[in-house]
């Protein structure tokens, strides 16, 4: 075992785990001022100008805020639970990132049946939240949890649903086979992205991505004007960073796996010296996520909030059966063809 | 380096289990099956079944144990109430009683003459388990969507108010 | 290499927690999940045996089993759900109406 611990693939494995794994953490922190940022814009005012410049180092004075701040443990609470449901939901948002081709060689780990992984362990993330909410033994956050409880495990249906037909199209689960599939161009001018196959499907997964991470126009149960907090009420300084790192980090997954399965991941047009050329693919991953990123803060400052009970009709009523048929569609097709 | 892997999540799976039965909160028993679940899952990857580990925790460990987690939560119960407790010797009877049962289990095993291993090495990939389930297995396939109606149908009706 | 005595003698173990359980808890919710223990423990073996004999049938039954738990699952705790309304109790010795 000794000679695996230090041969040159481990010692890679573990670099690659560092530079994701931090990258991530980093871009977390960055999503949080480009956030604040871009949904003062919209509202006509400045946003965070004062720390650093355009107020870049906001982010590190949240940080240390949160770490300065007092800690409080409610007295009724459920300790154990109470401290374990910001782990529970942190955990898999950064799980999420080990099977993401962030490159042609810049992937944690390559499974065969990578995006299922994405998935199970989305799927587990609805612990933190039903848990975070229950041991705080109040109103408020466990209304909040079971309404977002039971959003996510709606939603989660129709976001796997809808990548089947990306599935029956590149006959392969694996999330680099799936970006090598969308290489080249039709016409030569039209990149081969599936978005342009599975037009339906994408729009039902970017919709259900954002009901998966509790973002507006979907995020009931954090909403400010109906529960104070949602199901991080009772929760201060680190627990509740780490309930805003994992919805964050949530984000940055959902777009990731949005760009490599609809838009071709890490493919574009290669040009320049070879050095350049190394870093490209993930510059243009990089630009893909972003896009979807700026989509996702511009759907929170621009659309009202759904009601609870307008948004489990439209998961059960509408996006359901719109990736079902999308699935029949799709399985006709590539059946004829 | 696989047998350390193994015997980790095999004590976990089997801690977790003994887990189940010790608690008195019927919720920190959900929560240590949902631990199981997942040591179960890497067993299952340890012998090659990835898909079924994957599902495994997509659907046991992610769905039904939610399933569970909310009814418990909804229903909101105390600790476990002790109540008339006349089967309190049942326990100095059983759990000896079981320990001889698993012991008769590991000599059989141990004495039974050793299976022949198949030659070539198989993953449990999912075109593999696609192609059969397709084929092979089609019928009971199509007979278990019917299962998952009826279940579905049920399980709303039971849990009416007033029907 | 590990050996699948290992693999049978574990599932043997965790299929005998899970009968315990069923035998010694009185809470219904308990019990139903010491049935799932039981039903985890049946897939350990046949994803075992899959494995040795290089045979994908084990793991398709895996897939039945998993189905049909999920659907007992659900089914059962509807009708936990209903006891409780009659009753405001989960002890399964509070429901013996059919005693004689």
């Amino acid at each position: 075992m000794i000679e695996y611990l230090t041969s040159r693939n481990f010692i890679i494995l573990i670099i690659k785990i560092v530079v994701i794994f931090g990258g991530v953490m980093n871009v977390v922190g960055l999503l949080s001022w480009v956030e604040r940022k871009m949904m003062a814009r919209v509202q006509m005012r400045p946003g965070p100008t004062r720390v650093g410049p355009f107020g870049l180092l906001q982010p590190f004075a949240d940080l240390l805020k949160f770490v300065f701040k007092e800690d409080v443990i409610p007295t009724n609470a459920n300790t154990l639970l109470y401290i374990a449901a910001p782990i529970v939901s942190l955990v898999p948002a950064f799980l999420s990132f080990a099977v993401v081709p962030f490159g042609p060689e810049l992937q944690v780990t390559d499974l065969s049946v990578g995006l299922l992984f994405i998935f199970a362990v989305t799927s587990l993330g609805v612990y933190g939240i039903a848990l975070g909410g229950w041991a705080s033994n109040s109103k408020y956050p466990l209304m909040g949890a079971m309404r977002s409880a039971a959003q996510m495990i709606s939603y989660e249906l129709s976001l796997t649903l809808s990548v089947v037909g990306v599935l029956m199209i590149a006959n392969t689960l694996s999330l680099r086979e799936l970006v090598i599939s969308q290489q080249g161009t039709w016409l030569s001018v039209i990149p081969r992205w599936n978005i342009f196959l599975q037009p339906v499907a994408f729009v039902v997964y970017v919709i259900s991505g954002t009901a998966e991470t509790n973002r507006l126009p979907f995020d009931l149960a954090e909403s400010e004007q109906e529960l104070v907090a949602g199901w991080h009420t009772e929760y201060s300084s680190m627990k509740f960073l780490m309930f805003m790192m994992a919805e964050y980090a949530n984000m940055i997954a959902v777009s990731s796996v949005a760009t490599v399965l609809f838009l071709g991941g890490w493919n574009g047009p290669m040009f320049g010296p070879p050095l350049l050329q190394m870093i490209l693919p993930t510059v243009w991953f990089v630009i893909k996520v972003g896009a979807f990123i700026f989509f996702y803060v511009l759907l929170r400052s621009t659309i009202p909030r759904f009601r609870y009970d307008q948004l489990m009709k439209f998961g059960w009523k509408v996006l359901l059966p719109l990736s079902l048929a999308n699935i029949v569609v799709t399985s006709f097709i590539v059946a004829i063809s | 380096m696989i047998q350390l892997l193994f015997i980790f999540f095999a004590a976990l799976a089997v801690g977790s289990a003994i887990n189940v039965l010790i608690q008195k909160h019927v919720l920190y028993s959900a929560l240590s099956l949902i631990l199981m679940l997942t040591a179960m899952s890497v067993l299952f990857i340890l012998l090659r079944a990835d898909f079924l580990a994957v599902i495994n925790v997509i659907v046991y460990a992610g769905a039904i144990m939610v399933l569970f987690t909310f009814v418990i939560m909804l229903l909101n119960l105390p600790a476990d109430e002790d109540g008339a407790d006349r089967l309190r010797w049942l326990k100095f009877i059983g759990i000896p009683l079981g320990l001889f049962l698993l012991f008769l289990i590991a000599v059989t095993l141990w004495n039974v003459e050793p299976l022949r291993t198949a030659q070539t090495p198989m993953v449990g990939s999912p075109q593999a388990i696609g192609k059969s389930l397709f084929n092979d297995y089609l019928l009971p396939f199509e007979a278990t969507s019917l299962l998952i109606l009826i279940a579905l149908v049920g399980a709303v009706v039971f849990a009416k108010k007033d029907l | 290499m590990i050996p699948i005595t290992w693999y049978l003698l574990l599932s043997a173990v965790l299929f005998l927690i899970g009968v315990l359980g069923f035998f010694l808890k009185r809470n219904i919710i308990a019990l139903l999940l010491s049935v799932e223990i039981m039903l985890n423990a049946v897939n350990l073996t046949f994803v075992a045996f899959s494995s040795q004999q290089s045979q994908i049938s084990g793991q398709i039954f895996v897939f039945f089993v998993l189905v049909v738990a999920a659907a007992e699952a659900a089914v059962g705790l509807a009708l936990v759900i209903a006891m409780f309304r009659n009753r405001e109790s989960l002890n399964v010795d509070r429901s013996n109406l059919l005693k004689w």
